[in-house]
């Protein structure tokens, strides 16, 4: 069965400060003619420079966008007509770690395990557990997330994910700005759950050591059209000239992949 | 039955995260329960200001202002600027990402608001029994009560209308719930009556649910009218929430499915 699939989508934006009153400039294509099928169990690596369009590509995924044209299934669902059962199967981890920052993790995932309708003591055991393999110390669990690190509340957002056991995995680079270990230690759980729960992934990353690690097929994302999609090798392979997937997207971007100056579209 | 038990459990969810966030806010819980305390005698004092007969139901007559005034206002604002509170904070997109429908998530808010406006008004009501001997030998309180739940569906309804803005813009919207919000309290006869607003502004008061509900209740408080000669005003209140409420919610529908379609359920702006 297939985790996604995408024929044909285009999305586009009226530019920030434009009103629709008085409207100045054009739309913005953030994405065109998207096209590609994902099967269960895999992990689909996006990479694209900023603006490129991933984020949006993946909030289309999670309901949070709706495209202008083209359709979106996700295990069958199309994200437009039946939204619901499409949130039932997936659950997102973003750039930005989004809490209420002055709750502690537990209050962040208890209020998260609500609204996904599963019993606190349940999820509260489970988000545990989470926690624990990913290495945040129990005494943190009580405290307010602004007085976490950002690879914590990080590790948080990966629980709260987590936490709904979500078929399909949306992570919108998840190790950006986390510290080494801490971008390992999620990296080897993202491994672990798609060996444990065969969970089908999509991940968006700047990362070409985290794409060959954990993808089994990328695209690559230029000003919203795939201009590749092939297994990280064979991307290498075709494009890298020696240097490997760093090469391969130097060549089809023309973007230093290491510039994570802003936050993507 | 499994689906209606994760309804619950997600409303159960809203409405604890709020009492979470109070907790952690606590501080600034407290200055404001002073601040409402202490406006609402300050605005009661007024009615002492003139002696002579009819003191004590001046009082009365302001103190019933500025509690049912405490009672709406936080009940509107509470409902209005849920989605502001999760835009500031980007939870926006965690919350409405999850399977829960939005009219449960709405219910949550509105259940957290009414009993936290509850709370709020007990601490003023408490503050005006400290500092004021009222005349409620022939009141009715209950049928003030009566009035009070009626008013709150047409309140919880213009609170679901004012929640549609901020979820288009955090700050504006925020700025526009603030504006209908002093409207209300102009025109509403909170403090005076209606009929001395100048005749235009009178013409807005009868669009107020606040105007109805004063009326009865000062009548229910001040001149011990019984319940069953309110009905026709209680009637008018629940139907206009019958009418609001849903009103409200086809429009936060419709505000939502716009924000889809053009990514403003994004983080800032």
């Amino acid at each position: 069965m297939l985790a996604i699939e995408c024929i044909d989508v285009a999305k586009s934006f009226r530019p920030e400060g434009d009103s629709p009153f008085r409207r100045k400039r054009g739309k913005v294509a953030a994405l065109q003619g998207i096209s590609f099928a994902m099967p269960e169990g895999e992990c689909f690596g996006i990479l694209g420079p900023n603006g490129s369009g991933k984020s949006t590509l993946i909030r289309l995924m999670c309901t949070l966008l709706l495209p202008d044209s083209g359709q979106m299934r996700v295990f069958g669902r199309d994200v437009v007509t039946a939204p619901q059962e499409v949130r039932r199967l997936i659950h997102r981890v973003s750039v930005e770690a989004s809490f209420f920052k002055k709750l502690s993790a537990q209050e962040n995932l208890d209020y998260a395990a609500g609204l996904y309708g599963l019993d606190r003591q349940t999820a509260r055991r489970r988000a545990q557990e989470i926690l624990d393999r990913l290495g945040l110390p129990r005494a943190k669990y009580r405290a307010p997330l602004e007085e976490m690190s950002r690879g914590q509340q990080q590790k948080v957002a990966i629980a709260r994910a987590l936490l709904t056991s979500p078929t399909l995995l949306l992570l919108d680079e998840p190790t950006t700005g986390l510290d080494p270990r801490s971008r390992r230690d999620v990296q080897a759980f993202v491994e672990d759950i798609r060996r444990d729960y065969r969970a089908s992934i999509v991940l968006c990353t700047h990362d070409m050591q985290e794409a060959q690690r954990l993808c089994d097929r990328v695209a690559v994302l230029r000003d919203g059209r795939f201009v590749a999609l092939d297994t990280p090798e064979e991307l290498a392979a075709a494009h890298g000239g020696g240097q490997g997937l760093e090469g391969a997207f130097l060549a089809l971007t023309g973007e230093d992949p290491n510039d994570e100056g802003e936050l993507d579209a | 039955m499994i689906s209606l038990r994760s309804e619950g459990r997600a409303m159960g969810a809203v409405i604890s995260r709020n009492f979470s966030l109070i907790r952690r806010y606590l501080g600034w819980e407290v200055v404001f329960a002073f601040y409402n305390a202490v406006n609402a005698l300050t605005i009661a004092l007024i009615g002492l200001a003139e002696p002579g007969p009819g003191q004590g139901e001046r009082v009365l007559y302001l103190a019933i202002g500025a509690l049912l005034w405490n009672f709406l206002s936080v009940l509107f604002f509470e409902i209005s600027n849920s989605v502001m509170w999760e835009r500031w904070e980007g939870t926006i997109e965690y919350s409405f990402m999850a399977p829960v429908r939005r009219i449960t998530y709405l219910l949550g808010v509105c259940a957290y608001a009414v009993v936290y406006g509850l709370a709020r008004t007990l601490v003023v009501l408490l503050g005006i029994f400290l500092l004021f001997h009222l005349p409620l030998a022939h009141a009715d309180i209950g049928g003030a009560l009566l009035v009070l739940a009626a008013a709150s569906l047409p309140f919880i309804g213009l609170g679901l209308l004012g929640a549609i803005m901020p979820m288009l813009s955090a700050e504006r919207g925020a700025q526009a719930t603030q504006v209908i919000q002093g409207v209300l309290l102009l025109v509403s006869g909170i403090y005076y009556p209606i009929t001395v607003l100048p005749h235009w502004l009178q013409t807005v008061a009868w669009f107020s649910p606040a105007t109805y509900t004063l009326t009865a209740v000062r009548q229910a408080v001040l001149q011990g009218t019984a319940p069953g000669a309110l009905l026709t005003t209680m009637l008018g209140l629940l139907g206009a929430g019958l009418i609001l409420v849903p009103i409200g919610l086809w429009a936060f529908h419709i505000a939502e499915r716009y924000a889809l379609r053009t990514g403003k359920l994004k983080r800032n702006g």
